[in-house]
């Protein structure tokens, strides 16, 4: 990854319709892209995830704010003039044209000399491996096979960023998976920016560099794909990504005071003595033990079972009421299940839980 | 059983067609046979026709040539020459009304959907009042010493004194207005589903509005062009009340040549033949256009079979 910029967000706002129906999408949204990283921008539907790629693209008009491409300030260039293509979600290809037409549509509006217009539409075809069906109609082609001449037609013209809206959800899982280690290995050999939009926790976990995750119109946190899991900084960001357990709890003397009375062993030096917080612990960082060991740091009642291949998965019924989410792995053996309706202790070590502010 | 079956069928499919089949053949087939037999016939004396005569083609002869004073044949142009203009004033009235109305449907399709469907409205209001009126409009607004005219004189320079009716000018400008609507609504009709994510993708891959419209949406369009040019190219080569009006009646058109035949010349083997001749015509332009799209479909029928 290169520490030059290519993309730069500063303080970008955005609302849709006039006077009473405004509605802000996006609101003060700053971000730095470097060269050559794969960042994606994570969040529910509505969270302005798609509007931040729209605005970098071109298609819309920030409201407030500047966008910076490679350096330049781009609010006032249209879209056809931005070194930067698009991925759509619907895929958009011209049905009018062949596959070989569609990647070479790009490199035409550039006015390249024909022989290079051919040369590099192939090259881009060869690269997504549709060269075979070069001469059909997208109507003609499967849904994978449609991103991949996508894929060829935005990466043909070179683009200093390529924007990706969520361009794997009208794909089945199976070829979701395929397509995601496609991408990775296109990003590394084309060298380029990738700005990759999803909904998908898992797809952003698996193929960033860095993510930032977007809720309500603003960015919650930025960070390489363990920090955000590992270390959110938001009850969103922890929530959103993956399972977490939530408990309530104040702080007390250097340590954490659930509900229940147990006294929770934690980081807390970032919070306020006698202050509300909660603890995010995710589901695989918790152990189940006797009740009566002394490393027990709270306890409670096995609600649900459940034995998932890898894992085993428990929901448990904290003292104080609250479900509690625990997930053992079956690698060293299936173990001994506790038993539903049984009362377990549960440990987790100090550094696998987070204290977030409530 | 199964053959059974499948004859039952095929008496419920007649049986189904039938009224339509009806209607063709009294509406259709047997007048353009009556047609088609009275242009094989020789005129009468006192009728336009002479029942009785021997089948012969001298109808169609007579359009190519004519009888000289000495009984020899020699060739006349003057029909042949009538047709050809005609064509030329079909195809200059298809231009003016893909100019016109291919970008106005574009507009309409880019429109909200309230406002499309009155402008579809608006678009077909000039049915509503008849082809006479309407033509007569343009007299009053064409006419000498009118506003339209003393409009365009005003603009330019006084050497160039112009008259706006009784030219092809003006059947032009009357035909257009005629036949607008059989250009816009095809091309609208094909542009309605029109993606305009595709619009976008082509700005995103460095297109400008106007490269965008002639890379993309005009290549779309094109069915409906097709379409529209047909269904305003076909009844211009035909028209005989627009060319009457509006032209003066100086140059003869098709139409107003057939009208002539059958009318004041009490010639009806020889209408009749011009207008099986023009049929001929018009039926050569749709068949080249449906083998064409047929083989576009086998064309990508094929591969997707594949």
């Amino acid at each position: 990854m290169g520490t030059a910029l290519t993309v730069d967000v500063r303080g970008v706002s955005k609302s849709f319709g006039h006077g009473r129906n405004a509605v802000q999408v996006l609101n003060d949204v700053s971000v730095k892209i470097a060269e050559r990283e794969f960042f994606t921008l994570l969040g529910p539907s509505g969270c302005g995830k798609t509007t931040l790629l729209r605005l970098i693209a071109g298609f819309e008009d920030v409201d407030r704010g500047d966008i910076f491409i490679a350096g330049q300030r781009v609010n006032d260039q249209p879209p056809f003039r931005r070194n930067v293509n698009t991925v759509f979600q619907s895929y958009a290809l011209f049905p009018h044209l062949t596959v070989q037409q569609n990647a070479a549509f790009g490199l035409r509006m550039k006015d390249l000399p024909r022989e290079e217009i051919k040369r590099r539409a192939n090259e881009a075809l060869e690269m997504v491996r549709m060269s075979a069906l070069a001469n059909r109609r997208p109507s003609e082609l499967s849904g994978g096979q449609q991103q991949r001449v996508a894929l060829a037609r935005a990466l043909a013209p070179r683009p200093q960023v390529l924007l990706l809206d969520e361009p794997l959800s009208a794909l089945d899982l199976k070829l979701r998976k395929e397509m995601q280690i496609e991408l990775k290995q296109l990003q590394n050999q084309a060298g380029i920016t990738f700005i990759f939009v999803t909904h998908d926790q898992e797809e952003a976990l698996g193929l960033s560099d860095r993510i930032g995750v977007m809720n309500d119109g603003v960015i919650m946190q930025v960070g390489k794909p363990i920090d955000i899991y590992e270390r959110p900084t938001h009850r969103f960001v922890a929530n959103f990504i993956g399972d977490i357990n939530l408990l309530e709890a104040k702080v007390s003397n250097g340590k954490a005071l659930l509900k229940s009375g147990h006294l929770v062993e934690c980081d807390v030096s970032a919070h306020s003595p006698s202050s509300s917080v909660s603890l995010a612990i995710r589901p695989e960082r918790a152990r189940i033990v006797k009740e009566t060991d002394t490393e027990a740091n709270f306890a409670g009642i096995v609600d649900h079972f459940a034995y998932m291949g890898t894992a085993l998965v428990y929901q448990i019924r904290l003292l104080e009421g609250t479900k509690f989410l625990l997930r053992e792995t079956t690698a060293n053996g299936a173990g001994q299940f506790a038993q539903v309706g049984s009362r377990v202790g549960i440990k987790v070590a100090p550094e696998a839980i987070r204290v977030l502010r409530d | 059983m199964l053959e059974q079956h499948s004859s039952s069928q095929a008496t419920r499919n007649l049986l189904l067609v039938a009224p339509a089949i009806v209607v063709l053949v009294l509406l259709v087939v047997i007048p353009l046979g009556i047609m088609a037999y009275v242009s094989l016939l020789a005129r009468g004396e006192g009728s336009g026709v002479n029942w009785s005569s021997n089948i012969s083609g001298a109808a169609y002869l007579s359009f190519f040539v004519e009888e000289d004073f000495d009984g020899s044949l020699v060739p006349n142009y003057s029909y042949l020459l009538s047709f050809l203009r005609s064509i030329a004033q079909a195809i200059f009235t298809t231009a003016i009304c893909i100019l016109l109305g291919v970008p106005m449907a574009m507009w309409m399709a880019g429109l909200d959907t309230k406002w499309r469907s009155l402008m579809v409205l608006v678009v077909t209001i000039p049915f509503w009042t008849s082809l006479l009126i309407r033509n007569y409009a343009w007299l009053i607004i064409l006419r000498q010493d009118g506003w339209a005219q003393e409009f365009v004189n005003a603009i330019l320079p006084a050497e160039w004194k112009v008259s706006l009716l009784y030219n092809d000018f003006a059947v032009a400008v009357g035909l257009a207005y005629s036949f607008l609507p059989f250009m816009i609504l095809p091309v609208f009709s094909t542009l309605e589903k029109f993606d305009w994510r595709l619009l976008e993708a082509a700005y995103d891959l460095g297109a400008n509005k106007w490269r965008a419209i002639r890379n993309v949406v005009l290549p779309i369009s094109m069915p409906g062009i097709v379409a529209g040019s047909l269904l305003v190219f076909i009844p211009s080569l035909g028209s005989f009340i627009t060319p009457a009006l509006l032209g003066g009646g100086k140059t003869l058109m098709i139409g107003n040549l057939i009208y002539l035949q059958f009318t004041s010349s009490r010639n009806w083997p020889f209408g009749a033949a011009l207008s099986i001749i023009l049929l001929g015509l018009m039926f050569v332009c749709i068949a080249v256009l449906a083998l064409r799209q047929k083989r576009n479909a086998a064309v990508s029928g094929r591969k997707r079979a594949k």
